[in-house]
């Protein structure tokens, strides 16, 4: 079985003014399980995929010094929404017909949490989102996976092919080793434009403007737990 | 004016008070609003919704849709969508609705935003804002239709009051045959807890790293809370540490909570923190450090030792009832 893993450039901690780019963190947790299935025997394959300009290449390295098998770049600078990766994405599905799709549960620059369960929806594939555990059945038709709700955990079984969304508590991903990176030179990176898939990708989303948040008014200290008592009561009135 | 339709999230047979909250979203955003209740013997959840001002209270019933899986629910909802002619779909932000609404976007041909907290006028057309970077900046986003699709934060918009008049209820026929049928449902972790859940709770406790383990963790955080009838609550670190289940992770990543009250002992307040408990209306810092950022954020602060400063508030707060 082949295993596709998405994953998305973003800057560090998901902050506006980092200068260094980092594999998403979430995405970097499926990486790292798509190594363990291939590890554990239950993959052949881990072709890793992301979508950006040439500087996202240097993400594409660290996924492949992770020890995924080969890489493609999606060659596309515009600012992408979900949707619009989502259908980059079944192109790329369509072409490589893998048996599992792995990426994380969100991006932690701009958090929308979208592109697995559209890229499932236009597939008409399972979705297993929030994934903490993936265990896949003797015969790997079928996966087992437990997810994280609001409410808890929640096992669920999806029949493969199928997407998963991976969660904080999935894995730990390695991290990159000196030989990893020497390997990784020299496997491959292939370019594809939305043109050679066919795919239009036009974003349906327009950031209009980007402000501060109104912040919140700087605070009292507190002497005592009395006086903390005596103003939730009576300047805050909350107990 | 156009229609929107609204999905709502049950608890049991309960219908979740704070998937609500999208309805205030509704009504700031015009027009006239479909309520839609999936699963199955929904009775006493569709009836306590018909106060709500909406077109139609909409039901899809049955014993296939007993459980929220997304691939069966997603495609009910895009047959409601188009049953009911709405033009924007929308839910309170959770897991719940992230799992099925995306999904159901991409059925609908339609783009999507994700946690909105404003809407506002500009050039002929409704734009809306959302956070992004953890919470450290708000974007204004337009997003093109025909059909719009939304999750918005629930504390970004109110719970309407009841009206006298009561909506019709709905039917939509459901072809379990037709359903997809690649997920099945295994188990669910019961809920042991009797406190209230973290996304309803008018008061929240949390606790970070410096509370050493899970049993201290339980005593002091779980019994301030349980004084003040809490919800209990965690940073990253601490579930990492295994002192929290994590489902208690408050954060960018985990719950959003805005509660009137939020307690937090032993919190510094990272960026990925703070992004999930801004919107409390007050927030009391128990900390050692005087320069923690959740210190600087508080509303109330307590620069102190917390194995001190809590179980004394603990005891306070239970003289006072």
């Amino acid at each position: 079985m082949k295993i596709l893993v998405t994953f998305k450039s973003v800057p560090e901690n998901g902050a506006a003014e980092a200068n260094t780019r980092v594999i998403n963190p979430f995405d970097a947790i499926a990486v790292e399980e798509a190594l363990r299935l291939r590890e554990r025997g239950e993959a052949a394959e881990v072709a890793a995929v992301t979508i950006g300009e040439p500087a996202v290449e240097e993400q594409c390295r660290a996924a492949l010094a992770m020890g995924a098998d080969r890489c493609i770049r999606i060659d596309d600078a515009r600012p992408l929404d979900p949707y619009a990766v989502a259908r980059i994405l079944k192109a790329v599905v369509d072409r490589e017909s893998p048996g599992m799709v792995l990426m994380g549960k969100q991006a932690v620059d701009d958090d929308c949490g979208q592109t697995g369960q559209m890229l499932a929806g236009l597939l008409g594939w399972p979705q297993a989102t929030f994934a903490s555990r993936i265990a896949l059945a003797a015969g790997r038709e079928t996966a087992e996976c437990t997810r994280e709700t609001d409410a808890g955990l929640e096992v669920i079984e999806v029949r493969l092919p199928a997407v998963f969304t991976a969660d904080l508590r999935l894995n730990e991903p390695r991290y990159v080793s000196l030989p990893g990176l020497v390997k990784a030179r020299k496997k491959p990176i292939e370019v594809l434009t939305c043109a050679q898939l066919g795919v239009d990708a036009r974003p349906r989303t327009a950031l209009l403007a980007v402000a501060a948040p109104p912040q919140r008014a700087g605070g009292a200290v507190v002497a005592s737990v009395d006086e903390l008592v005596l103003k939730l009561r009576e300047e805050a009135k909350v107990i | 004016m156009g229609r929107t339709l609204i999905l709502m999230e049950l608890d049991g047979r309960r219908v979740k008070r704070s998937s609500l909250h999208a309805v205030g979203f509704a009504r700031r955003l015009g027009g006239d609003y479909v309520l839609l209740v999936i699963g199955h013997h929904l009775a006493e959840a569709a009836t306590s919704l018909v106060g709500y001002g909406a077109e139609t209270v909409l039901t899809a019933d049955d014993p296939a849709l007993a459980e929220p899986l997304a691939d069966r629910y997603a495609q009910v909802v895009v047959e409601a969508a188009r049953a009911s002619r709405a033009d924007v779909i929308v839910a309170a932000a959770s897991t719940f609705s992230k799992d099925i609404l995306p999904r159901a976007a991409a059925l609908l041909d339609a783009a999507m935003l994700t946690d909105v907290v404003g809407l506002e006028p500009r050039d002929g057309q409704t734009v809306f804002n959302r956070p992004i970077n953890a919470g450290s900046r708000i974007a204004t986003v337009a997003l093109e239709g025909p059909v719009r699709v939304l999750t918005v934060r629930a504390s970004a918009f109110p719970v309407p009051d009841q009206a006298p008049a009561e909506s019709p209820m709905g039917r939509l026929a459901v072809e379990a045959d037709a359903l997809p049928a690649g997920t099945r449902f295994v188990s669910r972790q019961q809920r042991t807890s009797t406190r209230p859940d973290l996304g309803e709770a008018r008061v929240v406790v949390a606790g970070g790293r410096p509370l050493k383990d899970a049993a201290t963790f339980e005593k002091l955080i779980g019994g301030l809370a349980d004084v003040l009838g809490a919800a209990v609550g965690s940073t990253r670190a601490a579930v990492d540490a295994g002192m929290a289940s994590n489902d208690l992770q408050i954060g960018q990543t985990g719950r959003v909570i805005a509660a009137d009250l939020y307690i937090a002992a032993g919190i510094s307040g990272s960026i990925q923190h703070l992004a999930g408990v801004k919107d409390c209306r007050v927030i009391v810092a128990i900390n050692k450090d005087p320069e923690a950022p959740l210190v600087k954020a508080a509303t109330y602060s307590l620069i102190g030792d917390l194995f001190q400063a809590v179980p004394e508030l603990t005891e306070a707060l239970k003289k006072r009832t």
